[in-house]
């Protein structure tokens, strides 16, 4: 018997072999920075409170409590009204920024992010000096209140907003003017075009995006503690078992029951993706939209518009950070900016930030993109790369407050080989990371399935490795996603709280965590200033990314253009 | 090529990540470094971490800070490899149960005998040692009063009227400590029965129970509501920052709790950590504690804060701690099934 036959089947080539042992150590680095932690909490729901194993008696005690579905209920009615109304919304700003002729596009694209910017405290505060008891434009609420339903809902619309439109601008912008040209050429109607070429090119990216703004409102609790009223979800359950009563098992019951959405989301997608087909083949020319008057011009009354509410709701936020005392003393001062009056570490949380931004892009980009590459561009191997896509759909389902209490349980268990990275810098840039997994994996996959498969037959043949057609030609046509996903890391590290406020050591703690903090302790104007440094900070880095973006794309993607 | 690249990026980050905490450790290499776990106020860590500091120059404080329940989560969880050394500024609820639960290492600070005896846990050696109290009181907008007409109200009572309809704020038992000390007094106060019956009245004019105990006083202070229930400390600082805002000491008593002091098992620096027991019960340290806080251990440090009302210890309600923790599961289920499931959209 030769030695080597039974490890390879017939027909496997070295870079199959590569690409699975690829898939394989994936799969181990997501199960040490996300399933394992997860577990850890999730276990503690078959346990008593003294950790004795009880099976399903939690989940019984749970389930027969009348407030739960109450909550279950409140949690799908919200995401949902806010699915609906973000989608579109977002569908029609993306196709406005690929698909149109827009007179400062760049300015647009760049506004619509300004909602992940922004701490999830900033929309909240500025929603009440907005629409509180006291705000500006409270009459127009008649006799309704912000807190409530309709605080979260316009809260949750602003924050998932960029989401979308990043996942749906990714889905546009690739696709092949030649499809256009024939069927211009066959006489289909502009709303024939719409509905045969551009909504099923863009399919996957629909899809996606509204799983993932369904599972963000599902999950978040930051909005709905700030504004949610007596609106009770499930991710404030979570919050009120483990942080008001400090019961894991039961908030390992309602994490779990908060699961449900992503299995949902993560069969959706199996179903989803076994129809798309790859839109930017070798061939494919790229549509440089057009001029025509009156299309460019609705789409440019939308898109300002939407960036008019953006950008309300963070003039807000300045304004609110400048005054003295709302709604009582509304002289104007800079002394909010001093941040060493209103927490102990001062400016110093800021730069931790600032780092540990930087070490979540970096490290997360090259892990998302060339993560979702091989299970993108292996072949076969079909039960390993589904371990791998349900994991990586995992994060975006479990509230933040879950994961980081599954990282104290896992990365600080004696025992774990691994706890020397507890209290550091690293493990925040880890836990950093697993947290936003779901949507740079999913950038990441949709920029790859739009590449047509060609280009790996192609280097095959000609005997080409396949990393190097990884380095040499995808990772170049996908550079914008990749920019995309780098620059998503960045401010969601920069803004992100529930998991890490558990994680952070006396030396790191961070600046969105130190918003909170001041905000607890009543210093409302602080704490916006604090958000304002944040966002601010991250339009600064858009705006390097823009330029970039400019200057790289254009070389890289000039070979496309005719 | 690519796999190195992955590796060398990997290294880098790495790298960068443990520069961070490698430079930080050298520097304090004489010095003992004590993690301390609290939920003090923000504003107290700098005066409290100087004073110590200066009497015990061989130790450096190192705070963790947040909010009581961030704190008691992470403490717990962290049970099974602690990483405080010791506890300075939590709630005594919490940490009675961390008592309960094997997590303290129990030993009375030299000099805690001059200390008031409600202040202290009553084993020996100690489990922990109280450094304040802090209440639950009324916080009422008077601007806003004035606008819609309505009277100041003088105690519990007065909050049922049928005119405070939907303008009263109050902490959600089920995710805030003062809370649950709230309805504990109540309950306590009025007898079960009774108290049950004067929550399901209030219950009529509470516009929302919020996840936070300081965020009720704050509410009422920037006007949001007219009425918060929640913490003293907060209401009286929103004060002094210019709210129109008084804070009524309802005539029936009022709620308390105490932050205290105790030594997290399994420390790898019991010296110290001892060393800061013994100092947290000085005069010294508790006339700091008295600057935030009206009702101090020591006898005698009385320094009423700004926009205190004063004679509180007198208001303070006879307060079974040991009660308040047997009960805590069985009164937040009663609650929670009376009002928070149908508190949801108040469908109009």
């Amino acid at each position: 018997m030769s030695l080597a036959a039974p490890a390879v089947k017939p027909g496997m080539s070295r870079d199959d072999l590569m690409m699975r042992g690829g898939v394989v150590l994936l799969a181990g680095v997501l199960l040490v920075m996300l399933g394992l932690p997860l577990w850890s909490l999730l276990a503690k729901g078959f346990e008593d409170r003294d950790g004795k194993f009880i099976g399903l008696a939690n989940y019984v005690s749970y389930f027969s409590t009348p407030a739960l579905f109450q909550s279950a209920l409140n949690s799908l009615q919200v995401a949902s009204i806010t699915t609906v109304i973000v989608v579109p919304l977002a569908f029609l700003y993306a196709y406005a920024l690929t698909r149109t002729v827009l007179p400062m596009r760049w300015l647009f694209q760049g506004i619509s992010l300004i909602p992940i910017f922004a701490p999830s405290l900033l929309p909240g505060l500025a929603l009440i000096y907005l629409f509180g008891t006291q705000g500006f434009f409270k009459a127009l609420l008649g006799s309704g209140s912000i807190y409530g339903i309709d605080g979260i809902v316009i809260a949750q619309v602003f924050y998932c907003f960029p989401h979308a439109t990043l996942i749906l601008t990714t889905a546009l912008a690739t696709s092949d003017a030649r499809l256009y040209e024939a069927a211009d050429v066959l006489g289909a109607s502009k709303r024939r075009v719409f509905f045969t070429v551009t909504l099923p090119g863009a399919k996957y990216g629909l899809i996606s995006a509204a799983l993932v703004v369904f599972t963000l409102v599902m999950t978040d609790f930051g909005i709905a503690k700030v504004i949610g009223g007596n609106f009770n979800v499930l991710a404030t359950d979570v919050y009120k078992k483990v942080i008001g009563q400090q019961d894991f098992s039961m908030g390992a019951v309602v994490g779990m029951v908060l699961l449900a959405p992503a299995a949902l989301a993560f069969l959706v997608d199996r179903l989803v993706q076994r129809k798309q087909v790859a839109l930017l083949t070798a061939r494919a020319v790229p549509l440089v939209p057009r001029p025509k008057l009156g299309r460019d011009l609705f789409f440019t009354l939308f898109c300002a518009a939407v960036s008019a509410a953006i950008l309300t709701i963070l003039g807000m936020a300045i304004w609110g950070s400048l005054i003295k005392y709302w709604p009582y003393n509304l002289s104007l001062t800079l002394d909010n900016y001093d941040f060493a009056r209103f927490d102990a570490n001062g400016w110093e949380s800021y730069w931790n930030s600032v780092r540990m931004a930087l070490g979540a892009a970096v490290f997360g980009t090259v892990l998302m993109f060339t993560g979702a590459w091989l299970n993108e561009k292996t072949r076969g191997f079909g039960a390993m790369r589904g371990v791998v896509q349900f994991l990586a759909f995992l994060p975006m389902a479990v509230p933040g407050l879950v994961l980081g209490l599954g990282y104290i349980f896992f990365f600080n268990a004696p025992n774990n080989p691994l706890n020397f990275l507890y209290a550091t810098m690293g493990i925040l840039v880890l836990n950093t990371v697993a947290h936003f997994y779901t949507v740079g994996h999913l950038t990441a996959t949709t920029a790859l399935k739009q590449i047509d498969p060609e280009f790996e037959a192609v280097s095959a043949s000609l005997k080409v490795p396949i990393w190097k057609t990884f380095v040499r030609v995808t990772a170049p046509i996908c550079l914008p996603a990749i920019l995309d996903i780098a620059i998503y890391l960045f401010v969601n590290a920069m803004t992100t709280v529930s998991s890490v406020i558990f994680l952070y050591a006396p030396d790191t703690k961070l600046a969105s965590v130190a918003a909170v903090n001041i905000e607890e302790a009543g210093t409302t104007a602080a704490a916006a200033a604090l958000c304002v440094v944040i966002v601010l900070t991250s339009a600064a880095v858009k705006a390097a990314h823009l330029v970039a973006d400019r200057f790289l794309f254009a070389r890289l993607q000039v070979w496309r253009r005719r | 090529m690519i796999d190195r690249t992955i590796l060398r990026r990997a290294t880098l980050a790495g790298a960068a990540a443990l520069a961070v905490f490698g430079l930080a450790s050298p520097a304090f290499a004489q010095k003992t470094r004590l993690t301390v776990y609290t939920a003090l106020e923000n504003d107290q860590l700098d005066p409290f971490k100087k004073a110590f500091e200066a009497d015990n120059p061989t130790i450096e404080i190192a705070w963790v800070r947040d909010s009581t329940g961030v704190v008691a989560a992470k403490l717990m969880a962290e049970k099974d490899n602690p990483r405080a050394d010791i506890i300075w500024g939590l709630a005594a609820s919490n940490v009675g149960l961390m008592a309960s639960m094997g997590m303290l290492e129990p030993y009375t600070p030299a000099g805690s005998t001059a200390l008031n005896p409600m202040f202290l846990s009553g084993k020996s050696p100690q489990t922990w040692v109280g450094m304040d109290a802090y209440l639950s009181l009324v916080c009422f907008n008077t601007a806003e009063g004035k606008k819609g007409n309505k009277p100041v109200p003088t105690s519990w009572a007065d909050l049922i009227k049928p005119e405070y309809k939907d303008s009263i704020v109050m902490p959600n038992p089920a995710s805030s400590g003062t809370g649950y000390l709230t309805i504990a007094a109540w309950l306590q106060i009025m007898g079960e029965e009774a108290g049950w019956k004067y929550m399901d009245a209030l219950h009529q004019n509470i516009a929302q129970y919020i996840h936070s105990g300081s965020a009720p006083c704050v509410q009422a202070a920037k006007g949001e509501r007219l009425i918060g229930i929640g913490l003293d400390t907060r209401g009286a600082s929103e004060k002094t920052k210019g709210a129109p805002l008084e804070l009524v000491i309802p005539k029936e008593g009022l709620g308390w709790e105490l932050e205290v002091t105790a030594i997290v098992k399994g420390t790898k620096n019991l010296d110290a950590a001892k060393k800061l027991a013994d100092w947290a019960v000085t005069k010294k340290a508790n006339e700091l504690y008295a600057k935030t806080y009206p009702i101090v251990a020591y006898p005698g440090v009385a320094n009423t804060p700004p926009n205190y009302p004063p004679n509180l210890e007198k208001v303070m309600v006879k307060n079974d701690v040991e009660w308040m923790a047997k009960n805590r599961d069985r009164i937040l289920a009663e609650w929670t099934k009376r009002y928070d499931g149908k508190s949801a959209p108040k469908a109009k």
